[in-house]
This record gives structure tokens, C-alpha cells and sequence, in this order.
């Protein structure tokens, strides 16, 4: 496979210059490296700017609803799990709409990847605050500035068992897609939230203002992502300086694993038309 | 002899009256008897009042009677609680000395917690009520213990014989101390029949239908649907998965169903409140999904243990947008096994989401019935198979054509790719804001859909129409209380049952219904939904009704009293 096994003739309806465009380009070459065909991936999406990606990729894609592209996903790889399931969500598709689903699903540990284009800011609505906005931050709606603190999504995941907690930034295209790889090869949850200026609405945290403040964790050597008291140390890194990386990583039994799944044939493969239930109706004589 | 016997079983939560009323219903079967039976519970888990009723009958019996032959009051409240509905002849069971009782006479003193006390614990009391009840039944006591040792078994060898030898003194006191045989009842020979309710058909069916993925979140009174799939889910290869809430469970259900598995989800009305945007999602994505509504009173958490019919037109209306939907509403424990298969045949047929609806009183209540036949409705696919799935190239998920239906690939079958969305869509699953392509989904999934739902219409069941002079009309668990009312009275009465009310099978209806005199609504809710339903769908006014919403179902004598006072 190569990357235009995996181009879309769908036109793109995103801003001139949004960050999505890198982070477009880091999905496709994550699939390439996937070694992976378009009829074998699904991408799953909500809604808003970041859940039109699986248009503009050629692949399987099903574009639900606001904040539930989480379950949907997870139903799909339950029920066929040779699909390798990717979803591509926004701050708040999956931090606000859907938190509940990002909550119990990073607890149920479905075999999926999740690419969450965080852009601190509501795109499709027009610029109201996310749940990742930081403090202060004016807004139409948020006249004074946003008072409520912004939510961690990392620091969130970590606390919650996350087996694959990374960030990316849209801009380093080729790091992000290897972190998207990183989180595909992961046998359960994997988490890559991606830093992504919003060019329409989102005046601070610009180009810029992120180039001047990431920086690659696998340059520091010493860094060991098993540790989970630094991860918990570098999630929570938000200043002048911001980590980009594999933040926390853990093998764990994923959800087939445990329930069996994996041992069973695939749910959808199984022929149905002629179920024998007379043992069952067995029980009730 | 007598023909039926009503027996009511009271206490508080946590005092055991289901096992009793359960370990009854198995011993009456066993001796060849047709049963009805239902519990009546509050939402708690110890204390209150609670009640399980049983009418035993050498006859079919398809609903319950006002007033019981038998009442065993477990605890001191129910004495007063459950005293006016002893029938003329009746006897109340009481333990005279546990609850303090020393002047009234009018109870048939069996001193159970003494005699329970004496098998080793109090606790053995409820098996002492049910070997009291079968000795005046006129059971014979070998069958008393065979159905304790069934219903026990599985449990250990000490707790089978406890409450075995507490049942046998129930029934030794009964036999020495009273030996009246005014309630002995007589039962036609034995036939093979099923115990079961309205719930666990719903979960066979689905089982027998090829469901691979239910999901929920456990909701009184839908629970026991996913208890019961659960519990075979193993040998049948079904994930079962309880979801965070109702809106993971049906988006889970739809996407287990984009990628081919037959998927079904249930909860009642609070919980559906929360899943309506997934039944638009399912219509206009055109994913198939089943969705069993069982219904409790509401609004908001109303009674959580109790029936009502009051979901119906929220329902018919449920989901924003305009799109094709079906809904079954079963009236039997056979409809709703046999229904429920269909209901996933056509779902996914027509890609579609399609309800069940049903309600406390059908979800919970038990009937013996003949041995429900897994062949009576065909299971088929509409999907393109495995092998012709490698054949297909350009494929496109929604094509336009003149049924409405696209022919369904299943991702990963075939070497395109396919693409389905929530926004509009073109007919590959791009998504547009065309105003033609727009036009042309809405048709589709709209009008051609309802074209074709309209030609597999399930119609209603009417009996006794012609003779009557009044026909009742209901959809849903008052079927049985008609039927017994029309069979009772076919002078009088006859009715319409309507097991599915969408689409609504108007052109039958009319049929059924023009031109009669006198047409009675019979409803679990406040404002005659179908009678609604009926007029705006075919013109005809149903001027009557007899509505109940008081959280309990109709019997037989509630219903037979209302039809008199409106003659």
C-alpha cells in the first residue's frame, strides 16, 4: 500500500491552513505503515471539523453523531475485529459530548485507536469554548473569559488505566503519524490527543505560540514512559514548555482478551439462519 | 372440584414471595394445570409490600381475576393490605401467634414460623406457605417435593432438603389440622407446555433471530432480557455488553450492526428517552436495529415496577426528521417471541430501526404456553454474501432505486470501501448539501421504505366481531383480558388486537371496524392513544374508552365491571 491507495476524490471542506490538514496527512502515512488495505480499517467519527476526516480518507467510515463516534467504534470492532478501528474526534466531540464514552471506554479497553484533534476551541459552532480552553479565554459566549478550568485529557486518561497515552503536534507530521502507528500496534485503548491551532477561532494558541513550546520527549532518554508518577509529571507539563510523545504506555489485557472474544469466531461471520434454540426451550418445560 | 383457583402470595420485599409464587407456577404445570401469574413488587429491595398473584385454571388463562381463593400474608401489613380482595369463599392464611392476632376468626391460623422454626430457620417460612397452599389445592405431596427438588437444584444438598421437609409440613398441617377440600382443583391430563414470560421470549427470539451483539443499560422492566441472553451467551457466541448508559448502548448496537452483526438493545421509557437520537441515527444511516420498549409509567421515573401503555405515540413520533420505522406491539408471550423474530428479519431487510413494544405486565408476567416453534418464522439475511461480496466493485451505500433498499455490504467483505454519515449523504455516503440528493434521501428513506413496510403488514387480530355488539379495541398485554372477557360474553363482546401499530394497518382496520356501533378502547394510559392513533389514521372516532393508569394492569373483573357501568 502506498498513500494514494488511501486518497479520497470527497473535497475537503476545512479553513485554509487548519491544522487538520497535518493531521489528515499523519493518518494516511499511519495507514500506509500500517501495512494495512482501505476495506480493512474503519474510521469512525462524531461530529465537527476533525469527525469529516474519514471523507477525505479512502477507507471504511462511519460518521455518527455528536460525541458517540466512541461506542459506535467499539461496536464495530466487537463485532468484527478484524477491522483495525481508528477514531478521529475533537475536543469536544469526545472531551464534552462524549466524555461518559472516553471515561468507560478507556475502562472497557476495546481495541481501538482514538485521534482526537484538540484545538481548545469549537470550530463548527462558530468559537465557543471547549472543555480544554484554557482560563481566560474570550470567547461570544464566554464575554469575560472562560472561568471554568480547562480539563486534562491526558492527566484523565492516565488516572483512568489508559494502556496508550500520547500527544502529538499537527505540525510534525511524520512524528504524529508514528505516534498514530505506535497506538494502532497497542492492544487495547490507545489515546493520541494532537495539538492543533485553530486558524478561524482560536487567536492564542496559534502555529506560533505551539512552535515556540513543544518539544519531542523521546529526546530525553531518560524519560521511561512505564513510569507512571512522571507521566503523570509530564501530562500535566503546560507552560512554556509541552511535551509531544508517548507519555504513558502499559501492556494490558485488552476487552477481547478478557471476555474471550478473541478465541470465538468473529460475530459477524457467523451463519445465523439456522440457530438451534430447542435446548433453550429446554429449560422452560 | 373446582375449574380455577387465584392464590396470592403477600409480604414484604426480601421475604422470598417470587421463589414461592415461581416454585407454585412449576408445581402447578408439572401437575398439568395452565397458569397466569404476575408479581407485583415495589421498587426496593427489602420491606414494603409486595404480592405474587397465581391463577390456575384446567383451561387456558391469559389475564388475572380481581379476587383470590387463597392469601397467604407473609407478614402482618399485608393482612390488612390484601383482606378486601379475598373472593366470598376465600381464606386469608395467617401465623396468628408471629403476628400477634388473638380475636379475629376469620383466618385460617397455620402457625408457619413455628413450623419453620422447627425445620431449622424462619427463613424455611415461604416453603412452609407453599407446601400449606399445594395441601389445599389438593396436590398430592409427591409432586410438592419433585417441584422443590427442580426448582432447588443447583443449590446445595442441605437446602434442598430444608425446605423440602418445611414444604412437608406445611402440607401435614394443612392435611391434619384443616382437611377441607373446598378449594381442591382438577387438572385435564398433561401436555407439554413452556413457563415463560413476556421478556425471556423476547430474549429466545433474538437468540433464534441471530442476534450476535445486545447491549444495555439494566432498566426495570427490560433487565431480565439481557439476564437472559446473557446467560446463554456463551453457547450461542452473543457479546452482551451493559453499557455506561442507554445512549453507548444503542450507538454500540448500531455500530456492532454497520459491521454486520444482528443487534438488538432494551430499556423502557426513561432509558429510551435517552436513545431517541440513536433511532434517527440508525434511519439515516440505514443501519438495522431492534429496540425493545418496555414500557413503565412515567413521566420521568414514575414507577419504576409498574405497567402502563402510555409510550405509544411518543414512540410512533420518536426520532427528529421523517423516516420509515416499524413497531410491533405483541399481546402474548407467543407474539412477542414470533414477532421479535420478524422484527430483525425486517430490519435488516429494509435497514431500518424497528421496536417491540411491550410493557410490565407482558414483560413479567408468566403463562404456560405451547412449546414455542423456532421454524414459524423463517430467520433470512439481507445482506450480499461473503463469496458475491468479493465481486463487487464501485459499490456505493446508498444507491438510489425503487425499492428505497441499497443493497448492504458488510465492511472488510468487499474490496471497495464504503462510507455511511450522519449529515446528508450522496449515495455513495459523501456528504452534501445538494437540495436534489436531498429530495431523493428523504423519498427513500421515507416513502419507498413505508411503500414496501406496508406490503408485509402484520394485521390485526379480531374476534368475535360480527356477533357482538360492542367491539373493544387494544393493542399490546390487553389482549388476554379481552380475549377472556369475549370468550366469556360472546353475546356481548368481541374485539380488535393490534400487534403491529406501524405502520398502521389502516385499510384492515377499516375492514374491521366501519360501521360498528359501539367500539370501546381498552388502555394502560390516560388519553386513549389508539383510539388517536385509530381516528387519525383511518377517520374513525372511538367515542368510548376504558382507561386504566393507575400503574396496575386490567383483570378480568375490573374490565367486565367498567364495560357494565358504560352500558
Amino acid at each position: 500500500m502506498n498513500i494514494n491507495d488511501f486518497k479520497s476524490n470527497d473535497p475537503i471542506a476545512w479553513c485554509p491552513g487548519c491544522g487538520d490538514f497535518g493531521i489528515l496527512s499523519a493518518v494516511k502515512k499511519a495507514f500506509v505503515a500500517s501495512g494495512r488495505e482501505p476495506k480493512d480499517i474503519l474510521l469512525v467519527s462524531g461530529i465537527g471539523q476533525a469527525a469529516k476526516l474519514p471523507h477525505y480518507i479512502k477507507c471504511n467510515c462511519f460518521n455518527g453523531l455528536h460525541g458517540r463516534a466512541l461506542p459506535a467504534a467499539v461496536g464495530a470492532k466487537i463485532a468484527n475485529r478484524n477491522l483495525t478501528v481508528v477514531v478521529t474526534t475533537g475536543d469536544g466531540d469526545c472531551y464534552g459530548e462524549g466524555g461518559n464514552h472516553f471515561m468507560h471506554n478507556i475502562r472497557r479497553n476495546v481495541d481501538i485507536t482514538v485521534v482526537v484533534h484538540n484545538n481548545q476551541v469549537y470550530g463548527l459552532t462558530k468559537g465557543q469554548a471547549s472543555p480544554t480552553t484554557d482560563e481566560g479565554f474570550v470567547t461570544k459566549v464566554q464575554e469575560a473569559g472562560v472561568v471554568v478550568p480547562a480539563l486534562h485529557p491526558l492527566e484523565l486518561a492516565i488516572s483512568l488505566g489508559c494502556g496508550f497515552v500520547a500527544r502529538g503536534y499537527c505540525s510534525d507530521i511524520e512524528h504524529l503519524s508514528g505516534l498514530i502507528v505506535e497506538g494502532i500496534k497497542h492492544k487495547g485503548f490507545s489515546l493520541v490527543d494532537v495539538l492543533q491551532p485553530c486558524v478561524t477561532f482560536n487567536k492564542k494558541n496559534t502555529y506560533e505560540w505551539y512552535s515556540q513550546r513543544v518539544y519531542k520527549l523521546s529526546e530525553d532518554k531518560s524519560y521511561n514512559p512505564g513510569d507512571k508518577l512522571s507521566a503523570y509529571q509530564k501530562a500535566a507539563e503546560w507552560g512554556d514548555k509541552i511535551p509531544i510523545g508517548i507519555i504513558y504506555k502499559e501492556e494490558k489485557s485488552s476487552y477481547e482478551e478478557k471476555t474471550g472474544l478473541n478465541s470465538r469466531p468473529v460475530l459477524v461471520e457467523e451463519k445465523i439462519e439456522s440457530i438451534d434454540i430447542k435446548s433453550l426451550l429446554q429449560n422452560f418445560i | 372440584m373446582r375449574k380455577e383457583l387465584t392464590i396470592k402470595i403477600a409480604g414484604e420485599a426480601g421475604q422470598g414471595m417470587q421463589t414461592v409464587g415461581f416454585t407454585l407456577c412449576r408445581l402447578f404445570k408439572k401437575c398439568g394445570f395452565y397458569i397466569f401469574a404476575n408479581q407485583d413488587y415495589m421498587s426496593r429491595v427489602r420491606g414494603g409490600n409486595n404480592f405474587f398473584q397465581l391463577r390456575i385454571s384446567e383451561n387456558s388463562v391469559y389475564t388475572l381475576r380481581k379476587h383470590s381463593d387463597i392469601i397467604v400474608a407473609l407478614d402482618k401489613a399485608s393482612i390488612s393490605t390484601h383482606r378486601e380482595t379475598l373472593s366470598a369463599e376465600g381464606q386469608m392464611l395467617i401465623d396468628k401467634k408471629k403476628f400477634n392476632i388473638i380475636e379475629e376468626n376469620s383466618f385460617l391460623d397455620v402457625p408457619m414460623h413455628d413450623i419453620a422454626k422447627k425445620i431449622g430457620n424462619e427463613l424455611f417460612v415461604n416453603s412452609v406457605a407453599y407446601g400449606a397452599i399445594a395441601a389445599m389445592a389438593g396436590i398430592e405431596m409427591n409432586m410438592v417435593i419433585e417441584t422443590v427438588k427442580e426448582v432447588f437444584s443447583g443449590k446445595s444438598e442441605d437446602i434442598i432438603e430444608s425446605n423440602g421437609a418445611a414444604a412437608k409440613a406445611g402440607y401435614e398441617f394443612i392435611k391434619k389440622e384443616i382437611n377441607k377440600e373446598n378449594f381442591n382443583i382438577h387438572a385435564k391430563k398433561e401436555k407439554e407446555t413452556m413457563l415463560t414470560n413476556g421478556n425471556q421470549a423476547i430474549a429466545l427470539a433474538a437468540v433464534r433471530a441471530g442476534c450476535k451483539f445486545y447491549s444495555a443499560y439494566p432498566m426495570t422492566p427490560s433487565t431480565s432480557i439481557m439476564d437472559e441472553i446473557s446467560s446463554c451467551s456463551k453457547q450461542f457466541n452473543i457479546t452482551v455488553e451493559q453499557a455506561e448508559d442507554e445512549i453507548a448502548a444503542i450507538n454500540m448496537a448500531i455500530g456492532a450492526s454497520f459491521a454486520g452483526s444482528r443487534s438488538m438493545v432494551a430499556t423502557s421509557g426513561g432509558g429510551f428517552c435517552l436513545m431517541v437520537e440513536g433511532v434517527s441515527l440508525s434511519a439515516m444511516t440505514e443501519t438495522p436495529l431492534v429496540i425493545v420498549d418496555a414500557q413503565r409509567p412515567g413521566p420521568a421515573t414514575g414507577f419504576p415496577t409498574r405497567t402502563e401503555q402510555a409510550d405509544l405515540l411518543f414512540l410512533l413520533h420518536a426520532g427528529h426528521g421523517e423516516f420509515a420505522k416499524a413497531c410491533f406491539s405483541p399481546g402474548t408471550i407467543e407474539e412477542a417471541f414470533y414477532l421479535t423474530i420478524h422484527a430483525f428479519n425486517l430490519a435488516e431487510k429494509y435497514q431500518i430501526p424497528v421496536f417491540i413494544m411491550t410493557d410490565q405486565h407482558l414483560a413479567d408476567s408468566y403463562r404456560n404456553v405451547d412449546i414455542l416453534n423456532q421454524d414459524a418464522v423463517k430467520v433470512e439475511r439481507f445482506i450480499i454474501s461473503k463469496e458475491l461480496s468479493k465481486e463487487i466493485n464501485g459499490y456505493k451505500r446508498y444507491e438510489l432505486n425503487d425499492s428505497g433498499i441499497s443493497a448492504r455490504a458488510l465492511p472488510s467483505w468487499i474490496n471497495d470501501v464504503m462510507y455511511a454519515d450522519s449529515d446528508e449523504h450522496s449515495e455513495e455516503g459523501h456528504i452534501t448539501e445538494d437540495a436534489l440528493v436531498r429530495t431523493q434521501m428523504v423519498e427513500k428513506r421515507l416513502h419507498k421504505k413505508m411503500a414496501g413496510l406496508l406490503r408485509e403488514i402484520i394485521k390485526p387480530n379480531a374476534f368475535n366481531i360480527e356477533k357482538a355488539g360492542v367491539v373493544l379495541v387494544g393493542f399490546g398485554s390487553t389482549y388476554g383480558v379481552m380475549r377472556e372477557i369475549c370468550e366469556a360474553y360472546p353475546d356481548k363482546f368481541g374485539f380488535v388486537h393490534f400487534p403491529q401499530v406501524w405502520p398502521f394497518p389502516s385499510e384492515s382496520t377499516v375492514k374491521l371496524l366501519e360501521g360498528k356501533n359501539k367500539i370501546v378502547a381498552v388502555e394502560n394510559n390516560s388519553t386513549a392513544q389508539l383510539a388517536k392513533l385509530i381516528r387519525l389514521q383511518t377517520g374513525i372516532n372511538i367515542s368510548s374508552s376504558i382507561l386504566k393508569f393507575d400503574g396496575r394492569p386490567f383483570d378480568f373483573d375490573y374490565l367486565f365491571e367498567a364495560l357494565n357501568k358504560l352500558a
